[in-house]
């Protein structure tokens, strides 16, 4: 048992987040968000690090690391709030053709529970991956139809309404298609468990620097009780986080089910609750469009609708304790 | 990264898991909570059986008798003896957990050869007199006073949160020695054995009416100079030098107790109808269940965490006070479900028909030992903000 990363992983996630920190720094981060605004040359770049092929073994031209190395990739790329189709990449690298070095940009739809067809980050894709209970199609973005919309919640992850459930040609099994959910929500996580410690040193930094009354916010309790449940908030996420990623390479530890389901609960709640924390820190400026308080809450918005609900992940957690 | 035990793991967790089976099994029904001599014995008679088995004092350094064992093996052997219903470490808490530790980093060699391997066979019992009533959270600011007579220390004074007093034979005692000098300089840490004349315990009766705390009512006890760990005036640090030996497995006992608890709870919500239909099917319920047992996993996670940075050489600053906070709240969130499910027979802290009903109550108050002992939440999250954040004291 070592549930702490080792020395090269901590290289990985130190090269993931230097990375970031270089080519998508918070203004790239924005600009993803306008039309036509998706940076083909960046997204490159980010494939090349070998991140999208982490957890591919290296004849199939990945990396050769474990899912657990994939999914503190992703928590680097959370905190940094690195835009586009993080998880289909991922996902469909090693399984779809140029997805693996980013000359092929994929996007995904799950149809699991029904709603409105809304898809993350279509309009800059070239194929289109589309999961239910049978299994994995594709097809080609550009044969499906679908209205942009104007104004997308979170302003650095466009949406596009689908038209109509698009046909597709079957691309995998629904053992696949499980796999794919499994792992698919377990990345999402991993990025709101990395989201929730980007907000919360957003909002340490600017405690430190803000003062009222004449000394620093962030000496009041207050705030310090406030970004204390934050920071606690984002280590049970990322424990759990981690555990269901060590679990998806050592099955017989545990329920993956179970794992999985378990750290969107806490995932979520760290990135949203923390989020929300950032922007009440941050006073009125919080509540403008330029402070950068409400890219994260927004982003953990989007995360955490992906692959199941909270209440379903809180229903398979229940059921698996009652069960075991 | 592993969650799996490695081979020498594995063969430790066989091993222990054979002895445990046969040496459960030979122990007598426990005694009553409030008969105290009756628990010091079978405590004891449980701690001797570990002792003979070499694996009394298990995250001990071996050459002070322990076993000298990695915290991985520790948090094995704790998850085994939970799983196995072997008796915990019962009033023998002090003594292993924090001044037998403290003994052997600071202790004199008279002192180590006194006190360590009493207190790993069993034979001594050790209380905690550390909290005064007017020094909680500013501990620091303790006033029970020892002025130096001779070879003696002449101590008075009153502390509070004494656990295990009635039936210790030794108390870890924090004193002032130096009246002019405030806080955390003027402080000595003393061995204070129970049977000295001018020691006056009383019983501190918790919320779920608990008898394990004292008060104690200290008039002129003379504690020989001989009995100083650590250099006068230096107590403060003395008595948190067993800081480092913290490895993450500070909490796994009640962890395990609260994992059962929610087991409990889960059987109970199958098992009870209300309204033409079982509790368990009342979807508000199940999410919530669903919510609690994530973070249990989550805390599981945590703790292995914890225990895997212990065993690289200590643990990251603020991971014991996170841990801390988290799992109080979730034992509070517990026990607040707890009193849902079990609306009117809320009433009993007695079992009822068979059920852990009792048992239930007792754990949602029991939330506040883990939100109030040991440094409060709002402590914890002082720490926090300040030593791993960054953030300015306040003053």
């Amino acid at each position: 048992m070592d549930l702490q990363p080792t020395d090269d992983q901590a290289a990985l996630v130190e090269m993931i987040s230097n990375f970031s920190a270089d080519r998508f720094a918070i203004e790239t981060v924005r600009s993803f968000g306008d039309p036509n605004g998706f940076d083909r040359s960046r997204w490159t770049e980010l494939a090349a690090l070998g991140t999208f092929g982490i957890a591919v073994p290296e004849e199939q031209g990945g990396v050769g690391l474990n899912f657990i190395d994939a999914v503190l990739v992703h928590e680097a790329l959370g905190t940094a709030l690195v835009p586009g189709p993080l998880v289909a990449a991922t996902l469909a690298s090693g399984v779809v053709d140029g997805v693996i070095d980013g000359s092929v940009v994929p996007c995904i739809i799950d149809l699991g529970d029904g709603g409105p067809l809304a898809i993350e980050n279509f309009r800059s894709s070239d194929v289109l991956l589309v999961v239910d209970d049978a299994g994995i199609g594709i097809v080609e973005s550009a044969d499906v139809l679908g209205n942009d919309v104007a104004h997308s919640t979170d302003p650095t992850t466009p949406v596009t309404i689908l038209t109509n459930p698009p046909k597709t040609n079957p691309l995998g099994d629904a053992e696949l298609a499980r796999q794919w959910r499994q792992r698919g929500s377990l990345l999402a996580s991993a990025q709101l468990s990395g989201n929730s410690s980007g907000s919360t040193l957003l909002a340490v930094e600017y405690a430190k620097e803000r003062e009222q009354f004449g000394r620093p916010i962030g000496s009041f309790q207050g705030l310090k009780h406030l970004l204390a449940d934050s920071w606690i908030r984002t280590e049970v996420a990322r424990s759990s986080v981690w555990a269901a990623g060590v679990t998806i390479d050592e099955p017989e530890v545990g329920s993956i089910d179970r794992a999985v389901a378990g750290a969107r609960l806490t995932a979520a709640r760290a990135a949203t609750e923390n989020a929300k924390t950032c922007v009440q820190v941050h006073g009125g400026m919080g509540f403008t469009w330029e402070v950068d308080a409400h890219l994260f809450l927004k982003r953990a918005w989007v995360l955490e609708t992906q692959f199941g609900s909270i209440d379903d992940a809180a229903e398979i957690v229940a059921d698996l304790y009652a069960t075991r | 990264m592993h969650l799996r035990d490695s081979d020498s793991d594995a063969v430790f967790r066989s091993e222990v898991r054979d002895w445990l089976r046969s040496a459960v099994a030979s122990m007598p029904t426990p005694p009553l909570p409030d008969d105290w001599p009756g628990r010091r014995a079978y405590d004891g008679q449980w701690q001797r059986m570990l002792f003979d088995a070499g694996y009394a004092g298990i995250n001990w350094p071996a050459e002070h008798g322990g076993r000298g064992a990695t915290p991985t093996e520790h948090l094995i052997f704790l998850e085994e003896s939970a799983a196995a219903k072997a008796p915990d470490v019962g009033v023998g808490f002090v003594g292993q957990m924090h001044a037998g530790p403290t003994v052997i980093a600071e202790g004199t060699d008279a002192q180590k050869s006194h006190h360590l391997r009493g207190i790993l066979t069993g034979d001594h019992v050790w209380c905690q007199g550390f909290s005064e009533p007017g020094s909680g959270s500013d501990l620091a600011s303790l006033r029970t006073r020892a002025f130096r007579d001779g070879d003696d220390y002449i101590v008075s004074g009153q502390k509070i949160w004494t656990s295990h007093a009635m039936a210790a034979d030794y108390c870890e005692m924090l004193v002032r020695t130096d009246p002019n000098e405030l806080k955390h300089k003027g402080i000595s840490w003393l061995i204070m054995p129970m049977n000295l004349p001018g020691i006056d315990v009383r019983p501190l009766v918790t919320v779920h009416g608990s008898t394990e705390f004292a008060e104690l009512f200290l008039d002129e006890v003379r504690v020989p100079v001989a009995n100083l760990v650590g250099a006068e005036n230096d107590g403060w640090r003395v008595a948190n030098v067993t800081l480092s030996f913290e490895r993450g497995t500070g909490f796994v006992g009640e962890l395990l107790d609260t994992t059962n608890v929610f087991q409990e709870l889960i059987g109970l919500t199958k098992s009870t109808s209300r309204n033409g239909k079982t509790i368990w099917e009342d979807d508000s319920i199940r999410r919530e269940i669903g919510i609690i047992g994530a973070d249990l996993d989550a805390l599981w996670a945590f703790t292995k965490r914890n225990v895997s940075q212990g065993a690289r050489g200590g643990m990251a600053m603020g991971s014991g006070s996170g841990f801390k906070v988290a799992f109080a709240t979730s034992q509070h969130r517990l026990g607040d479900l707890a009193l849902r499910v079990l609306d009117r027979a809320s009433l009993s802290m007695d079992d009822l028909n068979g059920e852990p009903t009792g048992e239930l109550v007792h754990s949602k108050l029991h939330a506040f030992a883990i939100s109030l002992g040991g440094g409060t939440t709002q402590i914890q999250q002082n720490i926090i903000a300040e030593r791993v954040l960054g953030l300015p004291r306040e003053r």
